[in-house]
């Protein structure tokens, strides 16, 4: 497993895609924080470029990388070794270059501009939310054989999580907004990624009142370290059941 | 050797294997030979476990294929369109595969690698090379562990007539060690002094395998190319 692994981030490295964007996140970061006095709205403007733009190349660099390694993963299937094996190096090559280039892009620059409780965890969702859209487009790549039919369903996908999800929730909203709201939200914001990091981002900043109500019932739930953990696992749960489901379907798949 | 019992496969409507069984043993050199769309590679890559057939069963010396993957540290399998990383060179993709495959005690076999002189081209980029240099690559890698089986699909489309000669005397080679050769081609003179068995698959389904002798004295061709083409006339009425 090692050594595909191995391969597998050599190649990607070697990829100027993937140098254009650890440059382009990093020139953003600190374009950021040098433009800002106070690094912390620094870190807000960042918030924002970061659940756009870390998403957007993650889905799309990994399931660009499945399709055109279509042929090297026929030869390694050819070869003695486990279709698991395979699968999950790629996963893990492709998840680790993808949150390097995120750690040094953006994660480097947060830690010397802004070390506190909020830049880890802008850090960590970073790193994560990296992780989470390799795992998604592994699956639409693996569950869709025609290469522009999957490259599409994943900029859809991209766009469903950061713009027709709050569109549907806001929608929701105002749709019953006779009712008692705030509890279901709360559980509302699990089946988005991107809308789980930035609200534990935002509650580190403690902006949550500029939120209202419905800020402080969040302030209840995120605020403590329950809430964390708890938040914390679901993104995790946003790697594991992607991928297992990608593995099943990549262990049946003729090739 | 390799025992497929009952095998079909079905891509949407189209049955590309249908009910299929074949047994193959060490020391043959078997031709599959069949028309565009017969299923000759499906077959191939079943046996590889890369198809995973809807019916029917493979077994590689005696154990199921079906969950297995150590077997295929005894095939060599050079596939009709070789595509490699773009990124990697000739060399980084033969010391990838050692990495993969190689154990200690085992001999690698490096004659293509050396006859082909791919070793002056270990720089060169996968992505920059002809469709010919990469059959070689292709050729080269399948050789290279000493497998008791060796499947070719298409082997010498592509390559050059020297080439071509090196790779078709060193199947001759590896015939003569006893091991069991498949190969699938549509160029059957070069064939000739090759095979000892034939399969004739048409739409799918297995139409018979024979010896090349049985073959001959059949169709009353001494030349495989015209032997098949009479075996077509009489399949196709």
């Amino acid at each position: 497993m090692k050594k595909i692994i191995k391969y597998v981030i050599i190649d990607i490295l070697r990829n100027k895609i993937m140098v254009a964007y650890t440059l382009f996140l990093l020139v953003i970061s600190l374009g950021v924080f040098n433009l800002e006095d106070n690094s912390t709205k620094g870190l807000l403007s960042l918030l924002n470029i970061i659940l756009i733009i870390v998403p957007l190349v993650s889905i799309m660099f990994s399931a660009i990388y499945v399709y055109n390694s279509a042929e090297f993963l026929e030869l390694l299937v050819s070869q003695p070794l486990k279709r698991k094996t395979i699968w999950l190096s790629v996963f893990t090559g492709l998840a680790t270059s993808l949150a390097l280039a995120f750690f040094v892009g953006a994660g480097i620059p947060i830690l010397l501009y802004e070390p506190t409780a909020t830049g880890f965890m802008m850090l960590g969702t970073g790193l994560l939310l990296s992780v989470i859209f390799v795992a998604i487009a592994m699956l639409a790549a693996v569950k869709t054989r025609d290469k522009a039919k999957g490259i599409g369903v994943t900029i859809l996908l991209w766009l469903y999580f950061s713009l027709l999800f709050d569109g549907l929730v806001l929608f929701l909203l105002f749709q019953f907004s006779d009712y008692p709201m705030e509890k279901f939200m709360v559980g509302i914001s699990a089946l988005n990624p991107i809308d789980l990091s930035r609200i534990l981002i935002l509650l580190k900043m403690d902006v949550s009142a500029l939120m209202g109500y419905t800020g402080a019932i969040f302030k209840n739930f995120f605020g403590t370290t329950t809430g964390v953990l708890l938040s914390f696992s679901i993104l995790m749960m946003w790697i594991v059941i992607p991928s297992w489901l990608s593995l099943r379907k990549f262990n049946r798949k003729d090739l | 050797m390799i025992i497929a019992s009952n095998v079909s496969k079905k891509f949407g409507k189209l049955k590309a294997l249908d009910n299929v069984s074949v047994t193959c043993n060490k020391g043959e050199c078997i031709a599959l030979i069949g028309p565009n769309g017969s299923g000759k590679t499906t077959l191939i890559k079943s046996i590889l476990g890369m198809v995973v057939c809807n019916s029917g069963f493979i077994t590689f010396n005696g154990k199921n294929i079906l969950h297995d993957w150590q077997y295929r540290a005894h095939i060599g399998y050079m596939p009709q369109i070789g595509r490699y990383p773009d990124n990697m060179s000739i060399g980084q993709m033969l010391s990838m595969m050692k990495d993969i495959r190689h154990h200690k005690d085992a001999i690698l076999d490096e004659d293509l690698v050396i006859q082909f002189k791919l070793n002056e081209l270990l720089d060169k980029r996968m992505r920059t090379l002809s469709g010919g240099t990469r059959q070689k690559v292709s050729a080269a890698l399948a050789f290279l562990f000493n497998p008791d089986v060796l499947i070719l699909d298409e082997p010498t489309a592509g390559l050059d007539p020297v080439a071509a000669e090196i790779l078709k005397e060193k199947i001759i080679k590896e015939k003569q060690k006893g091991k069991l050769i498949l190969i699938t081609s549509h160029i059957l003179s070069e064939l000739d002094d090759l095979v000892t068995q034939v399969i004739y698959m048409q739409d799918g389904v297995l139409q018979f395998h024979k010896s090349i002798e049985d073959l001959r004295k059949d169709t009353g061709q001494e030349k495989l190319s015209k032997a098949i083409a009479s075996v077509m006339i009489k399949i196709n009425g």
